[in-house]
């Protein structure tokens, strides 16, 4: 990178920037670590300012950059464009502000997901979106990808949190998206940059709306002989009109691998089931007794309700851990993030267990099993040939097996690098290039984050006359709606 | 009839414009106007009511190439909201879309089309015990594609959040004639853009929306609801934050009040009979002194009532951080007394509401309601006319200002409709 430049960049961040190839490598992937890419140069700026500085020069200059936060992403979001810098928001991580009679909190976007609600827990609130890796992933990156986590199935996603977001667009421009209250006049521009996956600019300040913590949370495990069985119990709850806090799933695998790591007391069976509920303290007893029947006429074989706050942690954190604790039963894994629809679930199961042996690769299965999130975890050796490809293949069938059942390619993981060519097997091109209109909007020299979420970049310059069947569409091949 | 026309666009013949869109609809579908079909006292062009949405998305293609403008109505229940429209267009009817495509009540989703109205889509859901938990104005006329245009919401938004909370899939037809899908059938999915949010509120600006998919919930076997009467704004206001500030889970807490009536608060609960009556208790302690009140009937239909008989009225909808209404509320008090106006209001907790305004003349609306908004959007909230006499709304901006977004959203504009075609000049900034 030119040197000038570099001189500008230090003048901005002074000792903020970071070129010395060997902390660069810190840089060049995120937690999708099979993408790597040397960035130019990394810069940890301090304040919004710093940050606009930054991206003025990359315009003036046409250098592509990507934001950063705790580098925890699973798509490769973060993962550096060729010939580009990252810009790391991690010395930004200030709580700047907590309004507790409109329950809102005003955070930098380096600040830790689980530190805001550390920070609001002695007024009784808490922040919802709960990501498996919230003890160290930013609030900026969740912006970012627009995190789920157990309990978005009854509290929503980062996207029904964010109020308000201070944002540098790609010219280097502040503007302020949304407002401190509800229904601000104009487009939903929180609605479009959360969840953008850092293609549409940096935000620099996000308020966030926090909840009031519930009068009593309890959790209760249910093991099963199969997930089959643990899945019918899931539409039993469903169906009785429950919305529950979490329902989450792990198969056998999945469940000797939380073990082995965390040793959080899990009944060895084929199917374990997590139902949480919270509420009035009547309320949730009430549902409890009935959650505990439906899973018992579903032939759980063992109930058991955490009887204690340590207990109810020890089993989360046996779920949460989960994907980090295969390591302990496979050298290798590839962890997977797609949705179907609830009801689909014993066959889409029974289908990834056929095409699983039918390449005698092991998946180890987690769910949100509520909302449909699946995490099949597909299971190899890297050192034996040819293991890498299969199971690379495998997770890419099932994820097209979620798309026929009229599900989706993530659920929270985000599109990134990983998945940007699936999206093509998900959406038809004129769907595509129409999202990319808000793109072309908000950063027509594509410099933000380049490259990611869609197979093929649209040409902002193009402008878009009359429409035109797609050539596929002409030959009948294929329907564009 | 008048030909359409427009500088820049190119000259068109419009008798074969005319059989253009008839071939596209056939010719019952396409008509004259009537009176009824004016907005703001602007006659159309003609109405179209398209029976799918590729012929909706060809009629704006056709429109598009003829540089006509096009503005899309359900049942026309919130057709005036917005700016004046500019002359030389038509409406494009959507209320032959108006199949309930699927109810996956399993996944607890549904797909619907633009046209539905809201209560015949909740109809068909409470088969399956299930409802879309959002409770806009008048949903026996309002359809699915106009309260997402508008973004309309009642009480429930309290718990169940507004319609970008519950929106989870949509098409749009594009001024090209494009017909594009965005999210799709399961809750949770982040693949793309969110083009759900973002057509949310757009009035219609973006592109047509013909078919939307919701996340639902069940329908709760018991609601009770209570009343207190306030002696002032600011006691009304406690009440709502102490509530708010509770774990309690009501699933409506708003305000009424009126020039002539102390503020009442109305609370709801809603799920098991023994979660209702602990919350209640719960209510009644946190009230302390306060006196219960006999609610209205219609308690929970207020955001609709309010509007009744509101021809010469203004009505506005305003936002506010939830714990300066009580601030709001006596601001209210002094700018219309001073003007001799009697008001009516009622506003949910979470920070949204609807001011009535009514005097001897309209002389004094307009400055009324720029008084009110310099109170609301000098703490942190936003207000919008909605509807005053046509005299009046010549001489407000009825949306407010933008702020520093405006430039942006005009861009977006411009990418989805680069050359005006829908509904130009009615949404905020003129865009």
């Amino acid at each position: 990178m030119n040197a000038n430049i570099l001189n500008e960049f230090h003048a901005i961040v002074q000792d903020g920037l970071i070129t010395e190839p060997s902390q660069l490598h810190t840089y060049e992937c995120d937690g999708l670590t099979n993408f790597r890419v040397m960035p130019k140069a990394v810069l940890l700026p301090t304040s919004t300012e710093q940050v606009q500085a930054i991206v003025r020069i990359c315009s003036r200059e046409k250098i592509p950059f990507v934001a950063r936060g705790s580098g925890t992403g699973l798509s490769g979001g973060a993962l550096p464009a060729e010939n580009g810098i990252v810009i790391s928001l991690a010395r930004m991580n200030r709580i700047l502000e907590v309004d507790y009679a409109n329950a809102r909190a005003v955070v930098e976007p380096g600040v830790i997901n689980a530190e805001v609600t550390a920070r609001v827990a002695t007024h009784g609130y808490f922040y919802a979106p709960d990501p498996s890796s919230q003890s160290v992933c930013s609030i900026g990156g969740n912006v970012a990808e627009n995190s789920g986590g157990a309990h978005c199935l009854k509290y929503g996603f980062t996207t029904t949190h964010v109020l308000a977001l201070d944002v540098v667009l790609p010219d280097g421009s502040l503007v302020h998206l949304g407002s401190q209250s509800v229904d601000r006049p104009g487009y939903d521009l929180p609605g479009i940059f959360v969840g953008s996956e850092g293609t549409l600019g940096i935000a620099t300040k996000i308020t966030l709306r926090i909840v009031k913590k519930p009068e009593v949370i309890q959790t209760l495990l249910a093991a099963f002989n199969t997930t089959n069985e643990a899945g019918s119990a899931v539409s039993e709850i469903i169906a009785a009109g429950m919305l529950p806090a979490a329902i989450e799933m792990m198969d056998n695998l999945a469940i000797q691998a939380a073990e082995a790591s965390v040793h959080a007391g899990y009944p060895s069976c084929g199917g374990l089931l997590l139902v949480e509920l919270d509420g009035p303290a009547v309320e949730v007893a009430h549902l409890m007794k009935q959650v505990g029947e439906l899973c018992t006429k579903c032939r759980a074989w063992e109930i058991r309700v955490a009887r204690s706050e340590v207990e109810r942690t020890l089993v989360w954190k046996g779920r949460k851990a989960a994907f980090a604790a295969m390591g302990r039963i496979s050298p290798n894994y590839i962890v997977q993030d797609g949705v179907i629809p609830r009801t689909a679930l014993p066959q889409v199961l029974t289908e990834i267990e056929q095409m699983s042996s039918a390449v005698g690769l092991r998946v180890a299965n987690v769910f949100h099993a509520g909302d449909g999130n699946l995490h099949p975890l597909v299971l190899y050796d890297n050192r034996i040939p040819g293991q890498e490809e299969n199971a690379f293949e495998l997770s890419v069938n099932i994820l097209r097996l979620c798309v026929k059942c009229g599900g989706s390619i993530t659920g929270e993981h985000g599109v990134g690098e990983e998945k940007k060519m699936m999206m093509s097997e998900m959406f038809a091109e004129p769907d595509l290039e129409t999202m990319q209109l808000v793109r072309c909007a908000f950063d027509p020299a594509q410099l933000s984050n380049p490259g990611k979420v869609f197979p093929r970049t649209r040409l902002c310059a193009e402008r878009t006359g009359p429409y035109q069947p797609h050539p596929l569409e002409k030959a009948g091949v294929a329907q564009f709606f | 009839m008048e030909k359409p026309s427009r500088s820049g666009s190119s000259v068109v013949d419009v008798e074969a414009l005319w059989n253009e869109l008839r071939e596209i609809v056939g010719v019952d579908h396409l008509r004259m106007p009537v009176d009824e079909d004016r907005i703001d006292g602007i006659l159309p062009l003609a109405v179209i009511e398209p029976k799918t949405e590729k012929e909706a998305a060809q009629v704006l293609k056709s429109a598009t190439g003829a540089g006509l403008r096009v503005i899309p109505r359900g049942s026309g229940t919130k057709i005036s909201w917005g700016n004046t429209p500019r002359q030389d267009f038509v409406i494009l009817l959507t209320r032959l879309l108006h199949r309930l495509v699927e109810h996956a009540w399993g996944d607890m989703t549904a797909t619907v089309e633009a046209g539905c109205t809201v209560t015949q889509f909740q109809k068909s859901l409470a088969e399956h015990g299930q409802r879309l938990a959002l409770d806009p104005a008048w949903p026996d006329r309002a359809t699915i594609g106009g309260i997402l245009a508008t973004n309309d919401s009642g009480p429930l938004r309290g718990r169940y959040g507004s319609l970008r909370d519950l929106i989870i899939g949509i098409t749009l037809a594009l001024p090209d004639g494009t017909l594009a899908k965005s999210g799709g059938k399961v809750v949770k999915n982040v693949a793309g853009y969110d083009l759900p949010k973002l057509a949310t509120g757009s009035f219609g600006t973006l592109g047509i929306i013909t078919q939307a998919i919701f996340r639902l919930h069940p329908v709760p076997n018991e609601s009770r609801t209570l009343s207190f009467s306030t002696p002032d704004a600011r006691t009304a206001n406690n009440l709502i934050l102490a509530i708010q500030d509770s774990p309690m889970v009501p699933t409506g807490l708003q305000v009424r009040a009126s020039s002539s009536a102390s503020p009442q608060v109305d609370v709801r609960f809603e799920g098991t009979a023994t979660g209702c009556d602990a919350q209640i208790e719960q209510t009644v302690h946190a009230a302390g002194s306060l006196k219960r009140a006999d609610p209205p009937a219609d308690v929970w239909n207020q955001h609709g009532q309010i509007w009744s008989g509101s021809e010469l009225s203004v009505v506005c909808k305003f936002t506010f951080l939830p714990s300066d209404l009580g601030l709001f509320l006596a601001e209210l008090k002094t700018i219309t007394d001073t003007l001799a106006l009697t008001w009516q209001l009622v506003a949910q907790g979470v920070g949204v509401g609807f001011v009535r305004l009514d005097g001897p003349s309209s002389a004094d609306y307009a400055r009324a309601s720029q008084l009110i908004r310099d109170v609301v959007e000098g703490h942190d909230g936003f207000l919008i006319v909605l509807h005053c006499p046509l005299e009046v709304k010549k001489n407000i901006d009825v949306w407010g200002s933008a702020g520093d977004v405006l430039t942006l959203m005009k861009r977006i504009k411009t990418q989805f409709d680069p050359q005006g075609t829908l509904s130009p000049g009615r949404f905020i900034g003129g865009i």
